[in-house]
């Protein structure tokens, strides 16, 4: 009898509900990337022991689901507004670790002037945007992120660079600023580039433990809803058209 | 035992406040606030505490929305242009309840309506403080942070041009307040107590979305503040044919001016209401009831007299003594503000009070 090649089944978990996620019912909508990202930032603040001296500012946009569902203190800001927000938390507890959770609109959009003043003054804190290029909640239109050629219910024949003028490189343009001491862009559209993400939150949320300065990702999340594509269809339209304007990796780390 | 110093309205309430227990500023330079924003500068880091010169109004709030959801006593100055911008911020943090002090040095008293209406959405209200000396504006900052946290609602002080600018000899006394209870709602850190959140969209609860019961939460406090937090300033109103109403600074121009009739045997009595929201407006309808006529004194087009107007309920004429008067600066000096001009108004509504 020749010895079997069966493989032994493993008991390990390989997957679970993060610890620091309340209820894993959310109100996004099927194929939406920003819940992958949500998992990669609970973890990384459970596995780093983090979850104590937390606070995370959060601005407004579909994302503004997930403070209720998320085990740690939440301080939910304006449009635009959270990254002075959370300047006001950092200077008075700087002990805390304290992250902002922004959309592209709200960020890039919106509040612009924030996040880039808080990038130079080197703010300890971490700033992440989820970027789908689009506002979401609202149904579909251009943000200042929109890449040319995408089409949303204001740019109806497709973003213009004449028209509309031209979509914004915010990691680059924070990357810039001394302040800054780790920038990377993500994306949450492969389990390769999942891996990645989870790499450089680890990588952003050291930095600012370390007090270096401003540390910054840009998550690239599927919007297949306002992408007007089918569910499963985000991961493909997002490499075809987010990533190719928004080249993924470190741009900064000082 | 505290002495009496020499300050400028702004330094003086800036002092007051930091004494009060701020330990946050963040302010955008604009006259006639700039002085509070550099005194912070200099005195905040010497007591522990944190100033930031914001790269706008708008940041500014949102930092002092940030400090104050820590449980930091925060505060933040600007005039009405400013203060403008601040409103969005206003409205949600009353919404989300934090409590912050913002101090509006008006250019003249055009903001009454912004301080007291709101510029922001929704159901909210700031109590509002008017101040007409230096004095009074540091007793009420203090105050004004001690009912910011028995409230958990913004505080506005609202002082002008001259306060902010007249050098007084002022005295700081201790706050004696009752103590507060701890600020459990505060965004911390979740040690040793569930995970919260603090916002103006719902509960602090996690997995509760009732949006609903927590604005009603926000409004359903507006009564009891109402009922325990007017202050105001009256005096000769017992026998007075005519009653003055003023607030701030100018407010106290009208009540020399009426000393002044009084000394010329005219019977005439003042209102200053102290607190704009609420609004005095019992002490209003007890002279509406007694006096002939109401004059109202405000350097604006007229804003105050609404409230005026809806506490007196018709029962006698309300005349509007004030008006627009600025100089040439813009920051409201103008020439309407002197004792001469109020009293001379004051002697051409007498005889037809008295009539």
């Amino acid at each position: 009898m020749t010895e079997s090649l069966a493989p032994t089944p493993s008991m390990r978990k390989v997957f679970d509900k993060p610890e620091l996620l309340l209820n894993t019912e959310h109100s996004l909508c099927p194929g939406c990337g920003e819940p992958i990202a949500l998992r990669l930032m609970l973890e990384l603040i459970h596995e780093l022991g983090l979850r104590e001296r937390t606070i995370c500012v959060a601005g407004i946009g579909c994302y503004t689901a997930f403070p209720m569902i998320m085990d740690i203190d939440v301080l939910q800001a304006l449009h635009g507004r959270a990254p002075s927000v959370a300047t006001g938390v950092k200077r008075v507890r700087p002990d805390a670790f304290v992250f902002t959770m922004q959309g592209d609109g709200d960020m890039v959009s919106e509040g612009l002037q924030e996040v880039l003043h808080s990038a130079a003054r080197g703010e300890r804190i971490t700033a992440i945007v989820l970027n789908n290029g689009v506002f979401g909640e609202t149904g579909g239109h251009a943000t200042a992120t929109t890449v040319i050629g995408q089409h949303t219910k204001t740019t109806p024949g497709g973003r213009s660079r004449e028209q509309h003028g031209n979509p914004i490189k915010i990691s680059e343009l924070i990357a810039q600023l001394d302040g800054s001491a780790y920038v990377a862009r993500a994306a949450v559209h492969t389990p390769a580039s999942i891996k990645l993400t989870r790499q450089y939150l680890h990588d952003a949320f050291q930095c600012q433990l370390e007090g270096r300065g401003l540390s910054f990702v840009e998550i690239l999340t599927m919007c297949p809803t306002d992408w007007f594509v089918a569910p499963d269809q985000g991961p493909a339209w997002l490499e075809e058209n987010l990533k190719q304007a928004y080249p993924l990796g470190v741009i900064k780390s000082v | 035992m505290s002495r009496r110093v020499l300050m400028e309205g702004s330094c003086a309430m800036a002092e007051g406040a930091i004494q009060a227990g701020c330990r946050f500023y963040a302010g955008y330079p604009i006259t006639p606030s700039t002085e509070i924003l550099e005194y912070m500068a200099t005195r905040l880091p010497q007591v522990g505490g944190v100033c930031m010169n914001a790269e706008s109004e708008i940041e500014a709030i949102g930092m002092v929305w940030g400090a104050a959801g820590c449980g930091v006593r925060a505060m933040t100055a600007s005039t009405g242009q400013g203060i403008s911008l601040m409103q969005e911020s206003f409205a949600e943090l009353a919404n989300a309840q934090i409590p912050i002090v913002a101090v509006n040095m008006c250019r003249g008293q055009g903001d009454y309506f912004q301080a007291t209406r709101g510029g922001g959405h929704g159901d909210y209200r700031f109590i509002v403080l008017a101040p007409s000396s230096a004095q009074e504006a540091v007793d009420l900052i203090q105050q004004a942070f001690h009912l910011a946290d028995k409230w958990r609602n913004p505080v506005m002080v609202m002082g002008d041009f001259l306060l902010a600018h007249t050098s007084e000899l002022v005295e700081f006394h201790t706050p004696d307040e009752p103590p507060l209870p701890p600020k459990t709602w505060a965004t911390t850190g979740a040690k040793d107590r569930p995970s919260l959140t603090l916002s103006p969209l719902g509960p602090a609860e996690k997995l509760s979305t009732n949006l609903a019961a927590s604005l009603a939460a926000v409004t359903q406090k507006h009564p009891a503040i109402k009922a325990a937090e007017v202050r105001v300033d009256t005096g000769w109103t017992d026998d007075a044919d005519l009653v003055v109403v003023a607030f701030g600074f100018p407010g106290r121009f009208a009540k020399y001016a009426v000393r002044l009739a009084r000394e010329q045997g005219l019977r005439v009595g003042y209102i200053r209401p102290i607190s704009l929201w609420p609004f005095p407006a019992e002490a209003v309808a007890a002279a509406a009831e007694r006096a002939k006529a109401l004059a109202v004194f405000e350097l604006n087009a007229g804003q105050m007299i609404e409230d005026v107007q809806l506490a007196a309920l018709g029962r006698v004429p309300i005349h509007a003594i004030g008006g627009i008067s600025h100089d040439h600066s813009g920051f409201g000096v103008g020439p309407a503000l002197t004792v001469d001009n109020v009293l001379a108004r004051i002697r051409d509504l007498c005889p037809r009070a008295a009539a």
